[in-house]
């Protein structure tokens, strides 16, 4: 087990408004070969702390505090220069949307080229070979390298990002909502896939959902996020079968099962207020 | 199909619906979809049938022609004794008033520019329901209904969170007392914690209100919790139908069991 990712005491706030804790003294792991969850619902702070280890939080908002450390180094504070060495390099993405992340007038071969091309220098027949061999990692005939994001569905699409995502190999890969927007059988895939990828090129992976079902499905670690601080972590068999915090159990509760057996209960954020107070 | 009919308030038989498509070299080709291929439904008074399916499945198309948004290529939708696909005009819209819909999008489907008391009276206004301080008064006890306040009335739509939002829809479609409401995937833009909010507000008023939903989505936990009967739709066919338990328990198809193995948390449940 090697440690990959720690992040500590995170702290982020808009540069106006300094006393407005978005993401509240965040601290969790993730190791090698290992996928963490963090889950939570819209205005958690769940997307910010995972642009956050990017370096990506918009120009209005500020880490007031705390540290990331990837690979023993603190990227929380390093240059634009260095980060750019990282990002696509060492730390993929995937967003949520696959039709708004891929640019329309270029080939997805290109796009998936790019990051080979700024990071490894490949160019030519090397390159070519390397994006074809890509895309059939990902499912697609490597002879759609020539197609057009519109000419792609939208599971196709999202397998793109993917592609893209993992080109150079990173050690880790970022999630933000990556099935959100597509149909549940499509999502499926989607996650079977991540899943093989992540075992075979042993990376750490930073999944952000807020559909308990999905952190059944893959994770190993979850953080649940609410109002931008942690209220529990742990292993995902402890905090699924056993949740300690009211608002893990909350938002476990209104997740509706397969079965139709547990009734639908939504947050009652008054009784989360006064049990916080 | 074995449904008898003196308990459907809605019944299509035989529906069919045609894309054509510009396709080929500068659109000069053509290319036709079979977006509704045969379908037959019907819709028990007071329940709730689901209609599910992927994207380009033609559940979408299937809802906006039981509402006559869209015309049908062939086929007949019964309400109430008449077929609608044979009404046009005046007399469409007499019957439309018993037939609303709740869309997917908050966002997009409230027109920027009008107070929430104008859209949700709009209907009312439309169909000459009372003066307009009994407009007024309805408008303002729906929004209370469905959890809204009356001082909500003169915001405008960019106020409100997304589930506020879903709120506005809802209180739209039902001020005219429909008695089938269309709910084109209505919470499949939300949070899960304020999904399940709006699916027990809709499970709540259909009760109070005795409504009948048909309910397209394509999340089959939703579905479970909220539906009767289950229709699977596949390529512009209804591929699978019955009872939500029974469909669940024992498809029969391999379409259907497919997208129940999809659930998420389905399989660490099953471990």
């Amino acid at each position: 087990m090697t440690e990959l990712l720690r992040i500590e005491h995170l702290t982020i706030t808009p540069k106006s408004e300094p006393g407005h804790l978005l993401v509240n003294n965040v601290s969790f792991a993730l190791e090698t070969g290992k996928t963490t969850c963090i889950v939570g619902e819209s205005g958690s702070g769940k997307s910010l702390t995972a642009l956050a280890v990017m370096g990506l939080l918009s120009d209005q908002l500020q880490l007031k505090s705390g540290a990331i450390h990837f690979k023993g180094h603190d990227i929380a504070h390093a240059s634009n220069v260095q980060l750019r060495k990282i990002r696509g390099r060492e730390i993929g993405m995937i967003f949520q949307e696959p039709m708004t992340s891929l640019n329309p007038v270029l080939t997805v071969g290109y796009q998936i080229g790019e990051s080979l091309t700024q990071h490894l220098k490949l160019t030519g027949a090397a390159l070519k070979s390397r994006v074809a061999g890509l895309l059939q990692q990902v499912g697609i005939p490597p002879e759609r390298a020539g197609s057009y994001p519109d000419e792609l569905s939208g599971g196709q699409r999202q397998r793109v990002m993917i592609a893209m995502s993992i080109a150079c190999e990173p050690a880790m890969l970022i999630a933000d909502e990556p099935t959100t927007a597509l149909d549940v059988t499509v999502q499926a895939q989607i996650l079977k896939l991540l899943d093989d990828l992540k075992t075979r090129m042993n990376m750490g992976m930073l999944f952000i959902t807020h559909d308990f079902g999905v952190v059944a499905d893959i994770a190993d670690n979850v953080v649940v996020m609410f109002r931008g601080e942690i209220v529990e972590s742990g292993p995902v068999q402890d905090v699924l079968q056993h949740p300690q915090h009211p608002y893990t159990r909350a938002l476990l509760d209104c997740v509706p099962d397969a079965d139709g057996k547990k009734p639908l209960k939504p947050i009652d954020y008054a009784w989360l207020n006064a049990g916080a107070a | 199909m074995s449904v008898t009919s003196e308990n459907n308030i809605l019944v299509a038989s035989h529906l069919n619906k045609t894309y054509t498509q510009r396709s080929g070299r500068f659109g000069f080709g053509s290319s036709k979809t079979k977006a509704l291929d045969d379908v037959s439904i019907s819709l028990r008074a007071g329940s709730t049938l689901a209609v599910v399916g992927e994207s380009g499945s033609g559940k979408s198309t299937l809802a906006r022609c039981l509402l006559q948004l869209q015309p049908l290529d062939s086929g007949e939708v019964i309400f109430q004794g008449k077929n609608l696909a044979g009404l046009s005009g005046h007399d469409l819209r007499q019957e439309r008033r018993h037939l609303q819909m709740i869309f997917q999008d908050p966002f997009a489907s409230l027109n920027p520019r009008m107070k929430v008391r104008e859209i949700v009276a709009e209907g009312l206004v439309i169909h000459e329901v009372g003066t307009a301080s009994e407009q007024q008064d309805k408008v303002a006890r729906m929004l209370e209904r469905v959890g809204l306040s009356t001082a909500d009335m003169n915001k405008y739509p960019h106020q409100f969170s997304g589930g506020q939002r879903q709120r506005i829809g809802i209180a739209r479609a039902l001020v005219l007392q429909p008695k089938v409401v269309v709910c084109d995937e209505p919470v499949s833009a939300l949070d899960v914690s304020i999904q399940a909010q709006i699916l027990l507000l809709l499970q709540s008023l259909q009760q109070e209100m005795d409504l009948s939903y048909i309910f397209i989505s394509h999340d089959l936990r939703v579905v479970r919790h909220i539906a009767d009967d289950i229709a699977v739709m596949y390529k512009g066919r209804i591929v699978e139908q019955g009872k939500v338990e029974e469909v669940y328990a024992a498809p029969t198809q391999d379409y259907t069991r497919n997208l129940l193995n999809s659930i998420p948390g389905r399989k660490s449940q099953a471990a």
